[in-house]
């Protein structure tokens, strides 16, 4: 009974370490600086405040949040399709298909998802720049869209939950290799094709140090480096700002605000995200 | 798994088939090897390349990685990354697979999937969001735990981001965002233990800690690996974390803490690509073998 209630006890505390600062974020935004430093942490501000902190978190530099925001959905988005594109059909051609030089690319895929890519910014900072694309999004666009990783889960997934006589059959009806992927293939890889998808889009959109480094101008900024350089702008983190001050509860809001998309699309994908995490895990 | 496929393929003599398939194939990862080649191969080139030349692009030897090895705040920067790595790796091998353990003896009821989705839940503030999270909670004056702060000793801001904790804050930030995602990968696995398994370690007497420690945790041993290994390339990467900590901070924490942000500092700061590539380099170097020997010696890959 002791090992039950230790237990118990343990579960609980990591619920409040995982839980808090959520809590607390979610609360922070409707308090004004005041509030927050003065009033019980978990309390409620008010909707007022909510709305004027909405209203300085917006009038920060003309918009540059909704702005921000807009990058960050635009770069997510076109990077994501091309992943799809790209990294379902090969890890699908990997897993079922022959031909020369496959050996070498599985390999080459599972370097390259285990190689630390912030490590590649600065030689891609060179590359981008040798091709005059800086300051475009397609120089964090193009980087984004290639996803060994997306490759790697399709691969897996594809060896163990389709089998390949279903493939042979479709052969011998007749049809075409790209008719085989995309009347066969395609329809099951629905809950692969959702997991790369959140995983890409995630990774994504909280990346940092790609654009930090391929997007110095204020108007290109994706919102994680935008709320970054929001930081520079509160003054009881940086007391040397002056008037364009942000307040805490502001930063709060925005922080928010940024990971918002995640949020939403973590909800939808939840199903899909413990069955296809698994998928590895079934391959013994 | 190759040799069943060309073997099927011969068994039914159809060379027409296979080449057809091939030409397939290569068509179908024509595009995805294009970036391979373009973000993945080429800038691994040219960072050797820089790492080997000077700026005029004359072959320097190792000097590049001998001039930034004796700057001032490399060694400082690699001790600080391997510090947090130590406390990173070590923290997420213990908690994840005890709480993975517990969660998983609740058994599959609603208790045990609504613990994994509230541990789920900081998932999705990756990156600047987790790290602007945290300096509230590290602020003693707006802390939901600031009692808890003030009976560590800690009553400033600047206290608790002191340089010596900044590998405990780092780590703190970096599990309460990444542990969930690793909990639900590890509850699965341990789902996937056959049932007649743990079925014949009670019937030979085994009690809980017994059944984890000598069945649950070497069946978890390939998952426990690949969780090193991501996590190492991840926390060999520091960059978000104490950049955003230093421009937070007005000069406590300083803007060379780890590798990354010393490359940044090298490329962008000093103009000096060349050895900004050498420390690139080395981290892949490193990363890369770390990786490779935990994948040999565990036999990750050989599943087929």
């Amino acid at each position: 009974m002791t090992s039950r209630l230790l237990a118990g006890s343990v579960l609980t505390v990591f619920v409040v370490f995982f839980v808090l600062p959520v809590l607390w974020l979610l609360l922070a935004a409707t308090k004004t600086d005041q509030q927050l430093v003065h009033d019980n942490p978990l309390s409620f501000g008010s909707w007022h405040a909510l709305k004027a902190n909405w209203h300085a978190l917006t009038a920060f530099q003309d918009d540059a949040v909704l702005l921000w925001l807009r990058n960050s959905a635009l770069y997510a988005a076109i990077s994501l399709v091309i992943t799809l594109c790209l990294a379902i059909p090969a890890g699908y051609a990997l897993a079922m298909t022959e031909f020369r030089g496959r050996r070498t690319l599985l390999i080459a895929t599972l370097v390259v998802m285990l190689m630390p890519n912030a490590t590649l910014v600065v030689p891609l900072f060179l590359e981008i720049n040798a091709v005059h694309l800086i300051g475009t999004m397609w120089s964090i666009i193009l980087p984004y869209s290639f996803y060994p990783f997306g490759v790697y889960l399709t691969y897996i997934y594809f060896t163990t939950a389709v089998p390949k006589d279903l493939l042979a059959a479709a052969r011998m009806d007749g049809c075409s290799e790209f008719g085989v992927f995309r009347h066969v293939a395609l329809p099951l890889a629905t809950p692969v094709i959702a997991l790369v998808g959140f995983f890409s889009f995630v990774a994504n959109w909280t990346n940092y140090f790609l654009p930090y480094v391929m997007l110095p101008e204020s108007d290109q900024m994706p919102i994680q480096v935008g709320v970054g350089s929001l930081l520079s702008n509160v003054p009881s983190f940086n007391p040397t700002v002056g008037a364009l001050a942000i307040q805490r509860p502001q930063l709060a809001l925005a922080t928010l605000v940024a990971i918002t998309p995640v949020l939403v699309v973590f909800l939808f994908a939840q199903r899909f995200l413990v069955s296809g995490m698994l998928a590895g895990a079934t391959k013994e | 798994m190759t040799v069943t496929h060309s073997s099927a393929g011969s068994v039914r003599g159809r060379p027409r088939g296979t080449s057809r398939q091939s030409r397939a194939g290569v068509a179908f990862v024509a595009g995805y090897v294009l970036l391979l080649i373009a973000f993945g191969v080429l800038p691994t080139c040219y960072a050797i390349y820089f790492a080997f030349t000077n700026a005029g692009g004359a072959f320097t030897g190792i000097s590049n990685f001998v001039t930034t090895a004796q700057d001032f705040r490399f060694v400082d920067s690699l001790g600080h990354v391997a510090l947090y790595l130590v406390f990173w790796l070590l923290s997420l091998v213990v908690f994840v697979v005890v709480l993975a353990l517990l969660l998983h003896r609740l058994s599959s009821g609603p208790v045990s999937q609504a613990l994994r989705f509230l541990y789920y839940i900081p998932g999705a503030l990756a990156g600047a969001a987790s790290v602007l999270v945290w300096l509230f909670m590290l602020d003693p004056t707006v802390s939901p735990v600031s009692s808890l702060l003030e009976t560590l000793g800690f009553h400033t801001f600047g206290e608790v981001i002191a340089p010596g904790n900044l590998a405990l804050l780092f780590t703190i930030i970096a599990f309460w965002t990444g542990a969930g995602g690793w909990i639900v990968v590890m509850y699965g696995a341990l789902n996937n233990i056959p049932r007649d398994v743990m079925e014949a370690a009670r019937i030979d007497g085994a009690n809980g800690w017994q059944t984890a420690w000598r069945v649950q945790i070497p069946m978890l041993r390939k998952w426990i690996v690949y969780m090193v290994i991501l996590a190492f390339a991840g926390g060999a990467q520091l960059f978000v974390e104490p950049q955003l900590l230093s421009l937070a901070s007005t000069g406590v924490a300083g803007r060379d803490y780890s590798l990354n942000q010393l490359t940044y500092d090298f490329a962008f700061q000093m103009n000096n690509i060349n050895g900004a590539a050498a420390v690139s380099v080395e981290l892949l170097v490193v990363s890369v073998s770390v990786a490779g020997v935990f994948v040999a010696r565990s036999g990750f890959f050989d599943a087929d």
